[in-house]
């Protein structure tokens, strides 16, 4: 069995080819593609207006890549829950059109839910049941996922998003964009001892929440002292700036990972699955790997190109149909935001 | 009255902001949030959206997916253009639909995208005054907002 999987939720126009098997045919993602030129750049383009010039190429060149034809195909997958209302609405319009002319079944994803699935995908193996942490520029929750569909959600920020705070910092540590990587590069040099950034909620375990606006806000008043407003007339010594981005850096960190093991505990299950772009921070990576190996846990990380938006990980759709929930034509986007 | 300034020593003085906000703003207002790094402007919003009768820990920041919808006892739109490159890129997101919406719109990093808004509108700028404390400097443009900010003044001795 053949699936296209489309994903428009945020940035990125992806589509893929996977099968009932778990095997991927092919996977296009816009923004990562050398066709790059093809899509229009290589930083991925804000806005629903780039997903509607973008989605019939990429769905094009997933298809070609496969060496199938819309014919072959027996069901149309679609993230539609959660995103921007825009964006969505290209994705789904785009599927049920294939889905009403290829008069094949529709699938409506969870982009969350699918975040976790990446890990399944990538693995080859079950991992269900586990908790799920997905750690984005957008989102930043714990799940306790009993199967592929059966997501509850155990907490999330109440502010930024882990990405997003590593983006802002590193914007305020005039690192540039996106801060991500950058920020990582620059903390490898630095003292993350050197400051004592928040870190809030970690040490009662009955709360899964995350809120990283409070440590934006730490690192900022580090810099610029309280009750200044730009940045410009600050000046960092080289040193300065990795060691602010290293204590910051193990602030995100410490808090992922605690509030992952506090997770473990309460669900009592074995297996923790990380999806998202800020799961190929190479220190998050590490210290789980560490906490894995001496607590004895199942620890499965998405690889760089599964943890960052794609459509390979709408294959959870493979679970969908054999649950036999398919949609009809008429179902609409959720933008969200979701916590479950 | 056009400019109205709202000295909060704490963040409770900010909740009760935004509190009067979500009383007074008439359905369809849109409000432009201006402020640096960490100045606060998610913190409002979250008050407003308490206000509303929707958790507020539902109401988190919109930088990446730079539009949240959330229910209420009206829809309330949070937007944020602090990744947005452009003006057009910005009216690529059909922000029209939410102007016209029967919600209120708030907008982060609006200083972005001041040309997209709508001419009549309640910008409010915040400045950080100590660890705590913020300085919300409101400005009515248009009379329904020069109507809401007399109702705050009056609301919030």
């Amino acid at each position: 069995m053949k699936i296209l999987t489309l994903e428009t939720t945020c940035d990125e126009t992806a589509a893929a080819v996977v099968t009932d098997r778990f095997e991927v045919l092919s996977s296009v993602v816009a923004s990562q593609d050398r066709l790059h030129e093809r899509f229009g750049g290589v930083v991925p383009e804000i806005a629903s207006r780039a997903h509607l010039e973008r989605i019939l190429p990429v769905i094009d060149e997933a298809l070609r890549r496969a060496g199938v034809r819309l014919d072959d195909l027996d069901a149309v997958a679609v993230a539609t829950t959660p995103g921007l209302a825009g964006s969505l609405l290209v994705g789904l319009m785009a599927a049920k059109a294939i889905a009403l002319v290829q008069g094949i079944p529709l699938v409506a994803v969870n982009h969350l839910q699918a975040h976790i699935y990446a890990c399944r995908m990538a693995s080859g193996q079950e991992v269900f049941p586990c908790v799920g942490l997905i750690v984005s520029g957008g989102h930043t929750a714990l799940y306790r996922c009993e199967s592929p569909l059966d997501f509850h959600a155990l907490g999330g920020t109440i502010d930024d998003a882990a990405g997003e705070a590593f983006d802002k910092v590193a914007s305020m540590l005039g690192l540039g964009y996106p801060g991500g990587p950058v920020l990582e590069r620059t903390a490898a040099g630095g003292n993350p001892q050197a400051y004592a950034f928040p870190r809030p909620f970690l040490d009662d375990p009955d709360r899964l929440d995350f809120s990283f606006s409070g440590l934006k806000t730490a690192v900022r008043y580090q810099i610029v002292g309280p009750g200044k407003q730009d940045f410009r007339s600050v000046h960092l010594s080289a040193q300065q700036t990795a060691d602010l981005a290293a204590s910051f850096q193990e602030a995100v960190v410490d808090c992922l990972v605690g509030k992952s093991l506090h997770a473990l505990a309460r669900t009592g299950f074995g297996t923790l699955c990380v999806g998202g772009g800020v799961a190929a921070n190479g220190r998050l990576r590490q210290r789980l790997q560490e906490e894995a190996l001496q607590r004895g846990f199942r620890l499965f990380l998405a690889p760089l190109a599964l943890a960052t938006d794609n459509a390979v990980m709408g294959a959870i759709a493979i679970e969908r149909l054999k649950a036999g929930l398919v949609e009809p034509l008429d179902i609409e986007i959720t933008p969200g935001p979701l916590r479950a | 009255m056009n400019e109205w300034i709202w000295e909060a020593k704490n963040e409770a003085d900010t909740e009760q902001l935004g509190e009067a906000l979500a009383r007074l703003l008439p359905n369809g207002a849109v409000v432009a949030l201006v402020g640096t790094l960490g100045a606060g402007k998610t913190r409002l919003v979250q008050s407003l959206v308490r206000a509303e009768g929707t958790p507020a820990d539902l109401a988190s920041s919109p930088t990446f997916v730079l539009i949240h919808e959330y229910p209420g006892r009206r829809p309330l739109y949070h937007m944020d253009a602090y990744r947005i490159r452009s003006e057009q890129e910005f009216m690529d997101l059909g922000p029209e639909e939410y102007w016209e919406g029967p919600g209120i719109c708030l907008i982060e990093w609006a200083d972005k995208v001041l040309e997209c808004l709508p001419p009549d509108r309640l910008e409010i700028h915040i400045e950080i005054t100590g660890p705590q404390s913020r300085r919300f400097q409101c400005r009515a443009f248009g009379p329904v907002y020069e109507k809401v900010l007399s109702e705050l003044a009056r609301n919030l001795p």
